[in-house]
């Protein structure tokens, strides 16, 4: 039984570190990919090619003054970042990084560094902590006793109401064709090819839940274009306006941390997990089990990217586009990608 | 240590069920409307926990998910939105209400308690696997709560599915004020 606990512990530690350590790099990636996409140099003073920027940054915020304004509301104005982190951070323990093939740890199955190999409603796990994170928001605008801080927080709880049921729905039709709930079922069910050619990834079979889904993951995110909750140009940044501190640095973290877990979603949802394309990993045994996380962990990088460009792309959403944008043609599309769905699998396509 | 290995279950059950009550009463006597919806968002993530105990897995997410995550989030967005100001101190707590709503929620515990007496007087036991098989089967609490809505509860199933549209179709009907008012010739009612 201990050493049950410790292979979880250490699954935790590692999982728990590599996000973490995701923060600043993409924190970097983001400062040096919006340099070259503005035609600028971007930081490049500290360390190589500036890498240790964001190391500076940290101590910076550290040490910054911690200020708590008079009129707030304390107990929501602290607890408020400390939701954003851990929902984001908790997430991750249904995800899974790797195949099965292989790998042991004091002789048990690593089962592709899942945390928790055995929790059979995987993907509704995910979706439950994510849709709490709308509250670290919220409280945020609240609590803070600002009218800018208020209207930020209505926005984020409007938009996430907005892009869940999109979200939801062109999720739906990924379960229906892998048939569980176990995202390591979800991944197994996109392995071998569709329709002789492509590979049975559901981006191939279901395009249009691919869309919907990415789309409200950015809303659901408050990436730009949907970034309004924080709006820095009509809401002086929404809610964050009243932290400082490390309070600030663990929203922005949060935000990190939720691109993450959507890009791993991206990954393991629609776009095959750990699989490659035509070939199958299995006969390479354990090297096969470590090739499959590192091409896991490659997709995300990707994805991770994505979000960056499309920042830098874009410009925000008034907030009555948003609203059109979300009910008038993501949930119809994404209800189009559930009937496809059905008749696909009736018709015996797919 | 024996002790709270082998009544885990029961010990974490009580604990978590005395907070769900705690948190329950902390949405009626809390002055502050937001206060009082963050408490009802704990009571109902204390009983998504307490569906983990009972391990309906299934429940305890939708329960999360529905619930926490959208229910509450729109509550939130209405009390922020109309900007709701908190209960003014001299509206006391007990009002001349108090004595019929304390008769009101004896009465529903009663009824609460015989219904789950008659069940388990009925099945002969107090045991909750059926969340977990169905027949016997070996199944998730998904696949179980899955095939008793559509086989064994079809029919009050689409019944409320009916019910929760009408009330949907009602209450567009009642927010386009400008819909509602107009007669059938086209002129806006003065």
């Amino acid at each position: 039984m201990w050493v049950e606990v410790l292979v979880i512990g250490i699954k935790l530690a590692v999982v728990l570190a590599a996000l973490l350590t995701t923060v600043p790099i993409m924190v970097w990636v983001e400062r040096r990919a919006s340099a070259l996409m503005q035609d600028r140099l971007g930081p490049n003073r500290v360390g190589p090619f500036g890498l240790f920027q964001p190391v500076v940054d940290a101590v910076k915020l550290i040490t910054k003054e911690d200020l708590i304004p008079r009129d707030v509301s304390r107990f929501l104005f602290i607890l408020a970042p400390v939701v954003a982190l851990t929902v984001a951070l908790s997430t991750f323990i249904a995800v899974p990084f790797g195949s099965d093939t292989g790998l042991e740890l004091f002789g048990h199955a690593v089962r592709g560094f899942i945390v928790a190999p055995d929790l059979n409603i995987g993907v509704l796990y995910i979706f439950a902590i994510a849709s709490l994170a709308v509250y670290a928001t919220v409280l945020a605008g609240w609590a803070s006793n600002n009218k800018y801080s208020l209207y930020g927080g209505i926005r984020a709880s409007a938009q996430t109401i907005s892009y869940e049921l999109a979200m939801t729905i062109s999720v739906v039709g990924v379960l229906m064709a892998s048939s569980s709930l176990h995202l390591h079922q979800v991944v197994e069910a996109q392995t071998g090819t569709w329709l002789g050619v492509l590979p049975r990834w559901n981006v191939c079979t279901q395009l249009l839940g691919a869309i919907t889904f990415m789309v409200a993951a950015f809303a659901e995110t408050n990436r730009i274009p949907f970034d309004l909750p924080e709006a820095e140009a009509e809401l002086v940044s929404g809610y964050l306006t009243e932290y400082s501190s490390m309070k600030y640095a663990a929203f922005f973290m949060g935000e990190y941390v939720h691109m993450t877990v959507a890009s791993a979603l991206m990954t393991v949802l629609f776009f095959g997990g750990w699989t490659l394309p035509w070939i199958d990993l299995a006969f390479a045994g354990w090297i096969g089990g470590l090739l499959s996380i590192g091409i896991f962990c490659a997709k995300v990088a990707f994805f991770l990217f994505f979000f960056v460009w499309v920042r830098w792309t874009l410009p925000r959403f008034r907030f009555d586009q948003l609203m059109a944008l979300g009910w008038k043609v993501m949930i119809p599309l994404s209800v189009l990608n559930f009937l496809w769905v059905g008749f696909a699998i009736a018709a015996g396509i797919m | 240590m024996e002790f709270l290995v082998s009544n885990f279950e029961a010990i974490l059950f009580y604990l978590v069920a005395a907070l769900t009550v705690a948190a329950g009463v902390g949405v009626i006597a809390l002055k502050n409307p937001v206060h009082s919806a963050l408490s009802l968002l704990s009571t109902f993530l204390m009983v998504a926990v307490l569906f983990v105990v009972r391990h309906a897995e299934f429940l305890a997410a939708v329960q999360v998910l529905v619930y926490a995550g959208g229910i509450m989030v729109l509550f939130l967005f209405v009390i922020m939105l109309v900007n709701v100001k908190g209960v003014r101190p001299d509206a006391a707590f007990l009002t001349r209400w108090a004595p019929l709503a304390i008769a009101g929620g004896v009465l529903i515990g009663v009824l609460l308690a015989l219904l789950v007496l008659l069940g388990v007087l009925a099945t002969g036991t107090a045991d909750t696997s059926a969340l977990q098989s169905v027949d016997g089967q070996l199944a998730g609490n998904t696949e179980a709560v899955g095939i008793t809505l559509y086989t064994t509860y079809l029919v009050p199933f689409e019944i409320v599915s009916v019910v929760l549209l009408v009330a949907m179709i009602a209450a567009i009907i009642f927010g386009r004020r400008d819909v509602a008012l107009e007669r059938p010739d086209g002129e806006a009612r003065p």
